[in-house]
């Protein structure tokens, strides 16, 4: 009897370190875009809070924690990333599974910023970009999700499709990084 | 000449290099002009029109003579400025536009030629006979005029982009920027100080200067220590800020390998910067302007102040017999710098009749140099005073016009600089660029105490801004010294007096240029191809408008300045583009399968940012054609497997969801039932068809629309827009799930066979009739299958979470091999479809409308919808517009292609005759012959008529059938069999 086997977006492309800096490809669990039924944005954090423990993020905001987080992901909707979403939510806004739709990195280490600032437009230092600071931008050509999720640690997250256009464009960012010593 | 004991170089480090073939050294810290200097090499270039030969006119980026080219092959890289350019071990440099050698060059030739070839030149000689231009006059010009030339292959170097974001840029590392920066650091602002040179100092380097007693050099490491040591102060040398943009947006090319030649795995050369800054001071310091006297253009004369920098900073005295001629007491400087240094100056010649005179050498005041001599390099100039002229021998010339605030920068954003006539010179317009302050001799102001004050000065008022306390900061002591100036811009005379180095444009051209009407700076600038180089006039703009002004009898500031653009500096369009060339110019998306048809061999084609397969060749099979006209006749005969994937899935949901639907396509879909499908048609607002698909209703509130895949992201856009814009109050919300499914389709006769052996229960036409869609288990994973048709056969669509893509299609593709079929690539699909004269956008675009397709009566009589009041302008639905139809070919050619015009069979075929044309073809294996579709002038009352086709382009004339645009079981049949 035939089998489905699952692949991940970026398999046999990760992980990667060079220089100070170390790229893996990240297992997000379950991901859920929430998008909140008009004037039900109190109602879906509030849901959201006691079945996951996170508020509905601000706009450019991510709440939750590692293994369960919600990210803003652009105009009236989040990414609930983790937990299966709880049935609850459905009462309040739309819910969409998402979990393979999206290539999930995580790019962490000394000087990750200047990796980074040669492919995303946003300034996205420390003092600027703080943990829980999100943004939806271009990565180089691509329109991605950035969070700092860690001190020297962001998460990324790209179309599926363009897994290795992510990586290839991030591999030649942290070789210039890193030939500069 | 090296000089014992002076410069800022290390000569405990020799360093080799060669030019045009010869070896030289060098000591760390040398630009190749230095260098080059120091071994006694004057002649480095030839000119651009004339090939006159040239040495080093300046010691900066402004550098219009010492053009060179760096390395050979693929990383070659021509018009690299002497000047910039600093040595290092295995430098491999040559000088450019001279043939066969720089000493002796045939094109010199030129030179004689010279009364023919003033301003204007090219525009009336070259006029006539008009074919002669491309073919014969402009490739001899390009040939003979020039500067270096590129590999023709392709760059091996690598370049990079990067962002940087900062409350203060300090655009230059003079007293002035470094002491803005040192204030703007110490007050904790987040500051960013670029310079274009190797080194932060700018003419600290380059004179005697102290500063609070200590040589400008060793200030400059203090200050420089102490911005190192400041977290939030970011250094970048070798780095040019070279355009100001809107908000705050500056353009920085910085040279990151030049200056070594190393090549570390992954390091660019160069790095093009976008510094986003609130504020911004520039400090970009001067350039000094030389004097047009009759052949000032030979090896050994050059500006003063390079010849102070040469002597200064490199150690290297550019003549062994000095003569200074100007205007400001810059000269007198240059003489006791040199004089200092034991060089022997000949001669001092002041323009000015009250000039101070010295005991040291000789001051000849109120008198100019009016001509030069010395073939390959300087020998002797001409002094004219009121009374005679006298030849005096030297081999360096140190000349000054006076200085040239660098404006530049503050005239990107279309702002005009102000002329100050106190120091002849113009100056930045306040308020020029929005957030920026000018500071220090960028701004007017020379001495070195007056650059220090105005970057405190600068700093303070950007800080007020950003709403920074400024702290204390004292002002070094330094030099004061006035400035004072007489004009100088031409020395009357016969002969050629250079103004623009680098263009070979003399006074002459100027004035003859005035002559014929061309007046206007910006007209004389385009007649006479002064300041169009690479270096934009930097060296000569000024003088040259001061020329003008005088031919035409106006003033200076009346006559105004030719626009200053960006780049301020050259920048490489590999530096622009870094990571854009090749495969870097758009993402690649892969689908799940991408691999699986790379390994049968299939070439991929791209369809959006898509690669999708175009067909999979079998052994045997030589052309597309073989493999395209099996799969076709596979899929109406056994089954097919395509990959659909890339085809656009939004997901909407909503109590609105239905009456937003309705809302965006012409058709009703709040009707629809659940667990159904419906092809619908979407316009655009004018009326016009934007782009079809099928949508499904997986629920009472739950939607899936599917788009085209090159529209898949415009559809998304206007939905946004439709609902965010038009149609708020609707509760409905959308997330594209494009990238969460992988979707197959499983099309032919055995189908359902394939299908039932992976889901849980086998199909049935009462559970699944045609149009059917719902939840299913594929081998246990929860996916979704719809029974639709592209193909026009018994068809389905399937699809898994995307992680199992790769895994199901090898299933499918393996199991419809085992039932006579295998997978079909998008050759085939465009067969099947077009045999069943399916629209694609080669039909639907962008100028045909839902009547122009057939499809008049989807636009629903029962509600509005986005286009339907525009699409029932007059003119969009009469009698005579061009209609779908379909093709076949009934005479001796049998061939159809598509874009050819479609004509009446005995009209002759022009434009007025036109009837329409062609926009799909194709070999169809089940007929056997060809099909196409196309457009024509009430086609669908025309059916049985014969019409011309002719394709004016390659020259094929077909009689065609005009058919019904389904060829191919007009009446449903397998479909839904």
């Amino acid at each position: 009897m035939d089998k489905l086997i699952a692949k991940n977006p970026c398999e046999g492309l990760l992980p990667l370190t060079i220089g100070s800096v170390t790229l893996t490809e990240e297992e997000p669990g379950v991901m859920t875009a929430l998008a909140p039924y008009k004037g039900k944005e109190k109602d879906l954090s509030a849901a959201l809070k006691a079945a996951h423990g996170m508020a509905y993020p601000a706009p450019n905001r991510a709440t939750g924690k590692a293994g369960s987080r919600a990210v803003w992901f652009g105009h009236g909707q989040a990414m609930l990333m983790g937990p299966a979403p709880d049935a609850s939510l459905a009462e309040h806004a739309t819910v969409v599974d998402q979990s393979d739709a999206w290539a999930v990195v995580w790019i962490e280490g000394e000087g990750v910023e200047d990796v980074l600032a040669r492919l995303v437009p946003v300034d996205l230092r420390p003092a600027h970009f703080k943990r829980g600071h999100t943004v939806r931008s271009l990565l180089f050509h691509m329109t991605a999700s950035i969070t700092r999720v860690g001190d020297r640690a962001f998460q990324i997250m790209v179309f599926r499709s363009m897994a290795e256009t992510l990586v290839h464009d991030l591999k030649t960012a942290m070789e210039g990084v890193a030939a500069r010593g | 000449m090296r000089i014992k004991g002076k410069g800022l170089i290390d000569r405990s480090r020799s360093i080799p290099f060669m030019f045009d073939g010869v070896r030289y050294s060098g000591f760390e810290g040398d630009t190749l002009a230095s260098a080059l200097l120091a071994n006694g090499v004057r002649l480095m270039g030839r000119s651009f029109k004339y090939h006159r030969p040239r040495g080093v006119l300046t010691a900066g980026s402004e550098e219009p003579n010492a053009l060179v080219t760096v390395g050979s092959g693929a990383s070659q890289e021509p018009n690299v400025r002497a000047t910039v350019q600093e040595i290092y071990a295995g430098l491999e440099a040559c000088s450019q536009n001279r043939w066969p050698s720089l000493n002796f060059d045939l094109l010199a030739a030129n030179d004689l030629a010279a009364p023919f070839l003033g301003a204007g030149f090219y525009y009336k000689t070259f006029m006539w006979p008009k074919s002669f231009w491309e073919k014969v006059y402009e490739p001899i010009i390009r040939r003979a005029a020039g500067l270096g030339a590129l590999s023709g292959q392709d760059n091996v170097d690598k370049y990079e982009r990067a962002w940087a974001f900062c409350d203060l840029l300090v655009i230059g590392a003079g007293p002035a920027g470094l002491m803005a920066a040192l204030v703007a650091g110490r007050a904790g602002a987040d500051v960013i100080l670029a310079d274009e040179g190797s080194r932060m100092g700018g003419r600290l380097l380059a004179e005697t200067y102290e500063i609070d007693g200590k040589p400008g050099h060793v200030w400059v490491d203090e200050v420089q220590a102490e911005l190192e040591a400041m977290d939030n102060v970011r250094l970048m040398t070798r780095t040019s800020v070279a355009g100001v943009y809107d908000q705050g947006t500056y353009a920085a090319l910085e040279r990151v390998h030049h200056h070594d030649g190393r090549h570390p795995h992954g390091a660019p050369l160069e790095t093009f910067w976008r510094i986003v800054a609130k504020r911004s001071v520039l400090a970009a310091g001067a350039l000094e302007r030389p004097v047009a006297f009759r052949d000032n253009d030979r090896p050994g004369i050059m500006t003063a102040g390079a010849v102070r920098a040469y002597l200064n900073r490199w150690g290297v005295s550019a003549g062994k017999n000095v003569t200074v001629f100007g205007n400001t007491d810059d000269i007198h400087r240059t003489a006791r710098d040199l004089l200092a240094a034991g060089v022997h100056v000949a001669a001092v010649i002041d323009s000015r009749h009250d000039a101070p005179l010295s005991d040291d050498y000789p001051v000849l005041r109120g008198a100019q140099v009016c001509g030069s001599s010395g073939r390959k390099g300087l020998e002797a100039i001409t002094v004219r005073r009121p009374s005679g002229e006298e030849r005096i021998q030297t081999d360096c010339l140190a000349m000054t016009g006076g200085w040239n605030p660098s404006v530049h920068l503050t005239c990107h954003m279309n702002g005009r600089p102000t002329w100050r006539r106190d120091i002849a010179a113009f100056v930045p317009t306040p308020g020029a660029v929005p957030g920026m302050v000018p500071a220090g001799a960028c701004n007017g102001s020379f001495s070195t105490a007056a650059c220090l004050r105005e970057g405190i000065a600068a700093a303070g008022e950007a800080l007020a801004d950003l709403g920074v306390k400024l702290p204390e900061v004292a002002v070094p002591e330094a030099e004061d010294t006035p400035y004072e100036i007489a004009q100088l811009w031409a020395v009357p005379g016969k002969g050629r007096a250079w103004l623009d180095f680098q263009n070979d444009v003399t006074v002459k051209d100027v004035k003859q240029a005035a002559v014929e009407n061309f007046r206007s700076v910006e007209h004389m600038k385009r007649y006479t191809t002064q300041g169009m180089a690479t270096d934009q006039g930097k060296n000569s703009n000024v003088a040259a408008l001061a020329v003008l002004a005088d031919a035409t009898g106006r003033g200076i500031s009346e006559t105004g300045t030719t626009t200053f653009r960006p780049p301020y500096a050259p920048v490489s369009i590999a530096a622009i583009a870094a990571g854009a060339e090749g495969r870097g110019f758009r993402p690649q998306r892969f689908t799940t399968s991408h691999k699986a048809s790379v390994a049968r061999g299939a070439p991929m084609i791209e369809a959006g940012l898509w690669y999708r397969p175009s067909y999979f060749p079998k052994p045997g099979e030589t052309t597309w054609r073989q493999s395209c006209d099996r799969e076709v006749r596979m899929v109406r005969e056994a089954v097919g497997v395509c990959d659909v994937s890339t085809l656009g899935k939004i997901d909407i949901q909503g109590p609105d969801a239905g009456a937003f639907l309705d809302f965006v396509y012409t058709n009703m879909f709040s009707t629809l039932k659940v667990g159904r499908v419906r092809y619908g048609l979407m316009l655009r607002e004018d009326g016009y068809v934007m782009d079809d698909g099928t949508t499904a209703r997986l629920g009472q509130h739950h939607y899936l629309m599917t788009t085209t895949t090159a529209a898949a992201g415009d559809v998304m856009k206007h939905l946004e827009f439709v609902h965010q814009g038009l149609r708020p109050e609707l509760d409905v919300c959308f997330a594209s799930v494009t990238e969460q499914w992988a979707q197959f389709a499983v099309a032919g006769p055995k189908s359902r066979d394939l299908l039932n052996g992976l889901l849980e229960k086998p199909l049935s036409d009462e559970e699944w009739p045609f149009m059917a869609c719902g939840p299913v288990k594929v081998l246990g994973v929860e996916g979704r299958l719809f029974r639709i048709s592209f193909s026009g056969e018994h068809a389905y669509e399937i699809a898994v979470p995307a992680r199992y893509g790769a895994s199901l299609f090898d299933i499918l593709a393996e199991r419809a091999e085992a039932l006579g079929g295998g997978p079909y690539g998008m050759e085939a699909l465009n067969v099947l479809r077009i045999e069943k004269g399916h629209i694609t956008h080669a039909e639907i675009h962008g100028r045909t409308t839902a009547f122009d397709i057939g499809m008049g009566r989807m636009v629903s009589q029962k509600k509005d919808c986005i286009g339907k009041t525009m699409s029932e302008r007059p003119g969009l639905e009469e009698e005579g517009r061009e209609q779908l139809v379909g093709l076949k070919p009934v005479g001796e050619s049998k061939q159809l292609l598509a874009g050819a015009h479609l004509y009446n069979e005995g009209a002759e075929p022009t434009r007025v005759n036109d009837q329409g044309y062609v926009t799909s073809v194709c070999y169809s294996p089940t007929l056997g012959h060809m099909i196409g579709l196309g457009f024509l002038a009430d086609g669908p009352e025309r059916h049985g008529e014969t019409v011309k086709m002719v394709d004016g382009l390659r020259g094929v004339t077909t009689l065609c059938k005009v058919v019904d645009p389904v060829f191919f079981d007009p009446e449903g049949g397998r479909v839904r069999g």
